[in-house]
């Protein structure tokens, strides 16, 4: 009799490091990103998270969906608090790994530094950044992570504004430049992807980089059902390109299999509403704005498809709402 | 055994002696001698201990935070703007319980930029919720870095041994660094409740809710005021062990049935006791050196100020506005209390102004001058500036 293949893999044993019953929102892409990262990890680790989202709804006391050793210190000190971690881990003898968590905005703004110096003295830690590309805990306030002309509330489109100005920090050219043994993109829409990656900065003895790209349903405002197309159609589109590097420099990138105008990635959703609307000369040269910056990744990391086609779409099926583990 | 070392030199010893796990700091004047001991103690193979050296002082704290909940004996120095930079992680250190050790090498906050010592730093983070020991000197310093270590674990509260900059860190003083045995014996491997460990994972740091806030704050205020006990103990263990004691809680000395009394903390303590030594027809008066400021020992000084006509309590920071700090909390201590003595408050020492042996006679006939008044900044020379900044 031939096996139930579906039957074999919901037994198959799955560490789960973040349990179900947690607050996030519904179609939280963080919440899905931290539950795949975690189980990529393993049960041997320990969790440095920053403020935010995650913290906040994975806990308030006395209850915890953490089944690792987990501390939450501050917004901007989760490095140096995973810093300490390894420290002590080394003056132990200890194998323990240490995973430090933050969201954007402590990773690109606040906690930028500590981060920075993390990565220079080359301390045995897992970073991972869940990028959703604003300050969503305190209320959509815009970060160095925000796209240019997105809408937030300190970054609102109006009369005299076309949402934000500035252009989304390259974070990853700036982790690129301290030369740490891995670093890599990735995004929920790609579990397998994530996963593959996380396991493989696992087994590297040093600083490792993750910046997983997590849509927020409430800031991005789009359908809390489209949170995995929504995070596929800014990877084709090009304007969050799914890359490895080693010491720095670009040694894998994923190819774009449907290259999408980024349109198709922006009308999604409300954060973008201002760049359609009719008859304003403005949202057609944000548009165009942001195309070319798709164009100029696109072209920048290779992703036009030329190369080996390793996309990898598979992940998306085994993925199981509700987080329900082994 | 003795020997004639820097204070910060010492310190450094001392810590060593504790064998922390983690000991991480940034450099800033006056604490990084202790610092730099440290290091060139691990560089050489004398201790062997993760040094973590960071790039802030906010990293720093936040470094040793993370090595202590994760299991290890941790250790940080810092002072001044180090200390300020540092507040949110000793403010968070401290509501989690962590226990850490860290010198406070004291020093005036900017601005006016100034390297040298008051205790505006350690009194801009007292209500942290660290305990806060001060020392007289470098002896002191010495044996309450190692008392420090056992009172954290102890208490699960975090220590701050403050000696005040330049003063200490810098002097010499003929020192007896204990022995590596009797500290061994001395004080117990590092042992932390809720140390962070896979095998029984847990969550520290969490959100707290409006319905526990209020209780996990008075729950951190028990333990502070439970704490009085265990640094007195803790002074009294190291006694039979060293023979030394650095004074538990405060201790009382000079004529102890003077009618004029002064408080002070830290080094100004010895300058007074000197001044006292030399010119004794300045005066009788009672002297009480404050060694514990956090948890604040208002028993013990209710006890120690009783039969005293005058009490003359000295700062060595102000608070812009109101005046003295300790005099602000002695004059609360003192409320209600039946005959209790007149208070006069003098801030000295500000930045580094050097608080001379003649002080002792000066404060003693301040008490009876009609044109003192009850809260001054005792040494200050305003015609020093132009009028109109004075």
């Amino acid at each position: 009799m031939a096996p139930d293949m579906n039957k074999l893999r919901d037994e198959q044993p799955r560490f789960c490091g973040l349990e179900s019953g947690h607050r996030a929102c519904q179609g939280c892409g963080e919440a899905l990103a931290a539950r795949l990262v975690m189980e990529g990890a393993g049960p041997d680790v320990m969790v440095a998270n920053a403020t935010g989202c995650l913290e906040v709804f994975t806990t308030a006391w006395p209850q915890s969906s953490w089944q690792v050793p987990w501390m939450h210190s501050l917004f901007e000190n989760a490095p140096a608090i995973a810093s300490g971690m390894d420290a002590a881990m080394k003056a132990k003898g200890k194998n323990t790994k240490v995973l430090a968590f933050g969201g954007d905005g402590s990773t690109y703004d606040i906690g930028f530094q500590a981060l920075s110096g993390m990565l220079e003295r080359h301390h045995n830690i897992l970073y991972v950044c869940y990028d959703n590309e604003a300050y969503m805990n305190t209320g959509i306030q815009r970060s160095s992570s925000t796209p240019h002309a997105a809408a937030t509330t300190t970054s609102p489109a109006g009369k005299e504004s076309m949402g934000k100005r500035h252009l989304k920090k390259d974070m990853l050219s700036i982790i690129a430049a301290h030369h740490i043994p891995f670093a890599a993109s990735a995004s929920v829409a790609y579990p397998a992807d994530l996963q593959r990656k996380v396991r493989y900065a696992m087994g590297i003895e040093g600083p490792t980089f993750l910046v997983v790209h997590s849509p927020c349903p409430l800031g991005w405002k789009h359908d809390s059902a489209a949170t995995i197309e929504v995070a596929r159609r800014a990877v084709e589109c090009g304007l969050f390109p799914l890359v490895e590097l080693e010491r720095g420099t670009v040694a894998n990138v994923m190819p774009i299999r449907n290259r999408r105008p980024v349109v198709d990635y922006l009308s999604l959703q409300g954060r973008f509403g201002h760049l359609f609307k009719a008859g304003d000369p403005r949202a057609e040269e944000e548009r165009d704005h942001l195309q070319a910056l798709a164009d100029y990744n696109i072209e920048t990391y290779g992703l036009s498809g030329q190369t080996d086609d390793n996309l990898d779409t598979t992940g998306a099926g085994i993925v199981r709402r509700g987080g329900g583990g082994a | 055994m003795r020997e004639a070392l820097e204070g910060s030199q010492a310190v450094a010893k001392a810590v060593s002696l504790c064998k922390p796990d983690v000991v991480s700091a940034y450099p800033i004047t006056p604490q990084t001698h202790i610092v730099e001991n440290l290091s060139k103690l691990v560089a050489d193979g004398d201790l062997h201990t993760e040094f973590v050296s960071v790039e802030s002082e906010f990293s720093a704290a936040s470094v040793v935070l993370g090595a202590a909940a994760a299991g290890a004996r941790a250790y940080t120095a810092s002072s001044s703007q180090g200390v300020l930079l540092m507040a949110e992680v000793l403010f968070n250190a401290a509501g989690m319980r962590i226990p850490l050790v860290m010198t406070v090498a004291n020093r005036a906050v900017s601005a006016p930029l100034s390297i040298w010592n008051d205790h505006a730093d350690s009194m801009a983070v007292r209500d942290s919720g660290w305990i806060q020991i001060h020392c007289e000197n470098n002896q002191e310093a010495v044996d309450s870095s190692i008392q420090a270590f056992r009172i954290t674990q102890e208490t699960e509260i975090p220590v701050m041994v403050c000696m005040d900059g330049f003063i200490l860190t810098h002097t010499m003083e003929v020192i007896d660094i204990p022995e590596q045995a009797m500290v061994d014996a001395w004080l117990p491997a590092f042992h932390f409740s809720r140390s962070l460990d896979p095998a029984s994972p847990k969550s520290i740091g969490t959100l707290v809710t409006p319905e526990f806030f209020t209780e996990v704050r008075h729950s951190h205020h028990e333990a502070m005021r439970k704490s009085l006990s265990v640094i007195q103990d803790t002074d009294a263990s190291w006694e039979k062990a060293s023979g030394r004691a650095c004074g538990g809680l405060l201790t009382v000395e000079g004529e102890t049935d003077a009618k004029i009394g002064i408080i002070a903390m830290g080094s100004t303590v010895g300058t007074l006791r000197e001044g006292h030594h030399r010119h004794p027809e300045s005066g009788a008066a009672k002297l009480i050196k404050l060694r514990t400021f956090r948890p604040f020992p208002a028993e013990a000084i209710r006890q120690a100020v009783a039969g005293l006509d005058h009490l003359i309590v000295i700062d060595r920071a102000l608070s812009p506005g109101l005046g003295g700090i300790l005099g602000s909390e002695v004059a609360a201590t003192l409320c209600g209390v039946e005959n209790a003595p007149k208070l006069h408050n003098h801030v000295l020492g500000l930045g580094g102004r050097d608080i001379p042996e003649t002080i002792y006679a000066d404060l003693l006939a301040s008490v009876e001058d009609p044109d003192i008044p009850a809260f001054s900044i005792f040494d200050n020379q305003p015609n020093k500036l132009a009028p109109e900044d004075r």
